[in-house]
């Protein structure tokens, strides 16, 4: 099978929400957090998703 | 010179004059230059030449000739193989891909075009011979007005309402009215999707177009001729911009999510209008008897 979508990066304000196996950013701030996710985002070619205010995960689509 | 050769020669300038005149290059952008064109009208030349040359060599008793026609037919279907492999080769690079039913849509009418020239060719050819010019002309004309009914298909705005919507965001969340589109996480990204962003949704006037345009080929088609004529704002490595069309479960309307760089409401609903239904999308669930088939009332 293959596998279609994958997260490849969290990154989060707060690590005590997210563990796992994707590499995971945190971030002291807001503004950090949306640049890299922002770099991040133009590097994979992935997508940025918001799954709260301060969680972002990259995705490959 | 036989008394078939200006028959002859009539049927096949008549189906070769079709194929040019069906083969003009529309929104659709396919064939665009002289080497598209040149391959379908030597294909309709062959084609014409065939359905010319069917009623002679009956009436000169070579029956055996008609065989020829099976080749005729293999021909023409590799010309769909044709269209379709090369179509599919191109769609990978195009920013807004075609999509394979729409590809199979372009290849199926390149055949059966080669298909009405032939007939054309036969008819012209066989009315020639049975009296004289002028009635094989207006035979032929005849022949184009019925190829022409027979090639247009419907549109999309034949078969749903198109409003625009504008669009908004709910936390991460992307709507075009109440369809969710997709989950935008940056701000960044979601004040270019605010600014470029324009959203419509697609009402289906019946149960049947529900069906059809729920189609993942359909829908592909309409972005895809949405973005060929009025630009796209995207560029490979964006998949975050991205034009997406989302269907409403409860009751079958599309949101369609355009990116366009020609950022006008009105010509954008007449070119989502425009959009062919293709072939290969339509379904005709009213059409069927297991649907309209009464239940039976329970008497006990």
């Amino acid at each position: 099978m293959m596998i279609e979508k994958a997260i490849l990066a969290i990154i989060t304000l707060d690590p005590s929400k997210v563990s796992g196996g994707a590499p995971i950013f945190i971030c002291k701030t807001k503004d950090e957090l949306e640049n890299v996710a922002a770099n991040i985002e133009a590097i994979t070619d992935g997508i940025v998703h918001g799954l709260s205010d301060e969680l972002y995960i990259v995705v490959k689509h | 010179m036989s008394e078939f050769t200006y028959p002859i020669l009539f049927g096949i300038l008549i189906g070769t004059l079709l194929r040019i005149i069906m083969l003009r290059t529309d929104y659709r952008q396919y064939p665009t230059y002289l080497h598209g064109k040149t391959i379908h009208i030597s294909l309709g030349f062959i084609a014409a030449a065939l359905g010319s040359l069917i009623i002679p060599a009956l009436l000169s008793k070579d029956y055996t000739a008609v065989t020829i026609l099976t080749v005729a037919a293999t021909q023409f279907r590799e010309v769909r193989n044709m269209e379709r492999n090369t179509l599919n080769e191109v769609d990978e690079f195009e920013l807004v891909s075609r999509g394979k039913t729409y590809i199979e849509g372009i290849a199926i009418s390149f055949e059966s075009r080669n298909y009405l020239v032939m007939i054309t060719s036969f008819i012209a050819t066989f009315v020639y011979i049975l009296t004289n010019l002028i009635i094989a002309i207006i035979a032929a004309i005849i022949c184009y007005i019925l190829a022409k009914i027979l090639m247009s298909g419907s549109v999309l705005k034949e078969v749903v309402d198109i409003e625009y919507k504008d669009l908004h965001f709910d936390g991460a969340g992307l709507y075009v009215d109440n369809i969710y589109v997709m989950n935008i996480g940056l701000p960044e990204r979601q004040e270019e999707i605010m600014k470029y962003g324009m959203g419509f949704v697609l009402t289906p006037k019946n149960m049947n177009t529900i069906t059809t345009i729920s189609n993942l080929g359909q829908r592909q088609a309409i972005l895809h001729d949405v973005s060929i004529a009025l630009g796209v704002f995207r560029d490979s490595g964006t998949p975050a911009l991205t034009p997406i069309i989302k269907r409403d479960l409860d009751d079958g309307r599309l949101g369609v999510f355009l990116l366009p760089q020609v950022r006008d409401v009105d010509k954008a609903i007449e070119i989502i209008g425009k959009v062919p239904v293709l072939e290969n999308a339509i379904r005709m669930p009213s059409n069927s008897k297991a649907h309209n088939k009464e239940v039976p009332a329970n008497d006990d």
